[in-house]
């Protein structure tokens, strides 16, 4: 269901995207105004100069649509998981680090086995690395809330509700180049993730995720 | 068939009539307090609904954002073109002496205003941001009489629910609910930054709506109409703009 919406919420970011792709700091932006930066893609308006010479179709307003109500799923969604993830003790249990693993030297030389492609042990495997646990409380505790409160800030009337829910962040512009970028950090986690669950063994782990119980070993490749 | 099995259907047809009937009571009083949107249909209905229902909740009564005047752009981009039919032409070639804004439906005393009229009402002066739905925004100074104070002149009566707003453009016309249409920031607008309201930015008169997106900001407005259904008009979904898939709430 998150996997879904979150591709849901990609296609339809990058849909709204092309119709404005430059981005600004401050409160407002325009064409007319000079840009933070611009992305080299084609647009989907012909009022923005983008050095293409075609327009692609416009297709925002279902990708409008679609995103808020995929968002709508992927906070709700989003909210019963941390809710649990509290009473259950999962986040205290299998995600914050342990204080020995929090040194440089535990932090470094999980970095070095990472690099050398070294595989985990059998009991290793049965729970997260501290690098793991790292990347997972900051997706779930910085990166998820951060996209949701910048995506918010563009919103008027959220704006005119909690007006320092935008000021904090510079304005309404620099919460769209925000968004942009936390959107990007969270694809990045996504892909890197879906290659280490490739890495561990695809099948193995798709059962572990889904049943709780992973096979007696990791599958041989 | 064991107790065990026969505890838990019954829990389970408890706990199925008891979230059927919250939600029949959920759409009864979101009926009533006027959160369901024209385009709660489809697909993306559900994610409409709970979008205009969350944001009407908390947004009653809050106010959009002023800005001081530093902050007004010096580049205020002006989207789209202007009419290009004869009707307008004339219009503008007389300096919109003989624009008018006819107000009907469901009002005590159906009038038409002219621009001249419209500015001899208390004015309202408020500098906001006008954020368009593809990403782009500006800030300026807005200048206008107050819709609600028009709605008063007219006498709407009790059982108005929306006011739907035409312009001159054929096919562009939008609505919204009374807790909008009666805002103090809700502008019949015919001025900015100090000046007569461009023609490139709806003039002589737009309808501002600073707690939503460009879009619900028709420009050369001629006719208001107060309604208590959106049924009787094009489609029945509030607006053009869900006719060509965008969203009639444009909160965010």
């Amino acid at each position: 269901m998150t996997t879904l919406c979150f591709l849901a919420l990609l296609v339809s970011g990058v849909e709204i995207l092309i119709s404005h792709p430059r981005f600004y700091w401050g409160e407002a932006g325009n064409v007319l105004s000079p840009p933070l930066f611009k992305l080299p893609f084609p647009a989907s308006r012909s009022s923005v100069p983008t050095g293409y010479g075609y327009v692609l179709p416009d297709q925002n307003g279902w990708s409008r649509y679609l995103h808020f109500e995929s968002a709508w799923i992927a906070v709700l969604t989003g909210l019963l998981y941390i809710v649990s993830g509290l009473f259950t003790g999962h986040f205290r249990r299998n995600l914050l680090p342990g204080k020995a693993d929090l040194s440089w030297r535990a932090i470094s030389n999980s970095i070095a086995c990472h690099l050398r492609f070294r595989r985990p042990s059998e009991s290793e495997a049965w729970s997260y690395n501290v690098l793991q646990r790292i990347a997972y409380l900051f997706v779930i505790f910085v990166l998820f809330p951060l996209v949701v409160w910048t995506g918010l800030a563009m919103s008027p009337a959220i704006a005119s509700v909690f007006p320092a829910a935008v000021s904090v962040l510079g304005g309404q512009q620099s919460a769209r180049t925000i968004h942009f970028f936390v959107s990007v950090f969270l694809l990045l986690f996504l892909l890197v993730h879906l290659a280490m669950i490739c890495l561990a063994g695809f099948r193995n782990r798709m059962r572990a995720m889904i049943t709780g119980r992973a096979g007696t070993h990791m599958e041989r490749t | 068939m064991s107790e065990l099995s026969r505890r838990k259907l019954i829990a389970t047809g408890l706990a199925a009539t008891a979230g059927a009937s919250g939600l029949a009571v959920a759409d009864r009083l979101a009926h009533r307090y006027g959160l369901i949107p024209p385009d709660h249909g489809g697909l993306y209905g559900v994610g409409e609904t709970l979008t205009y229902a969350a944001q009407r909740i908390l947004t009653r009564h809050s106010l959009a954002r002023e800005f001081p005047r530093s902050q007004i752009s010096k580049t205020p981009f002006p989207n789209g073109e202007p009419p290009k039919d004869e009707a307008f032409r004339r219009l503008q070639d007389g300096g919109f002496a003989d624009w008018r804004l006819a107000v009907d439906g469901m009002v005590a005393r159906p009038a038409s205003f002219s621009l001249a009229g419209l500015k001899n009402y208390p004015s309202r002066s408020q500098i906001t941001h006008l954020a368009c739905e593809e990403g782009w925004s500006f800030i300026a100074e807005w200048t206008g009489v107050p819709l609600a104070h028009v709605l008063d002149a007219v006498g709407i009566l009790p059982q108005a629910r929306y006011v739907v707003y035409f312009s001159i453009q054929r096919g562009w016309w939008d609505s919204v609910d009374m807790a909008d249409a009666l805002h103090p920031q809700t502008l019949v607008t015919y001025g900015m930054n100090g000046a007569d309201l461009p023609v490139g930015h709806g003039g002589p008169l737009r309808l501002r709506v600073p707690r939503q997106l460009g879009y619900k900001n028709v420009k050369y407005v001629t006719r208001l109409t107060v309604t208590d259904s959106l049924k009787r008009f094009g489609k029945g979904l509030g607006s053009a703009a869900p006719e060509d898939g965008y969203a009639w709430y444009a909160g965010i």
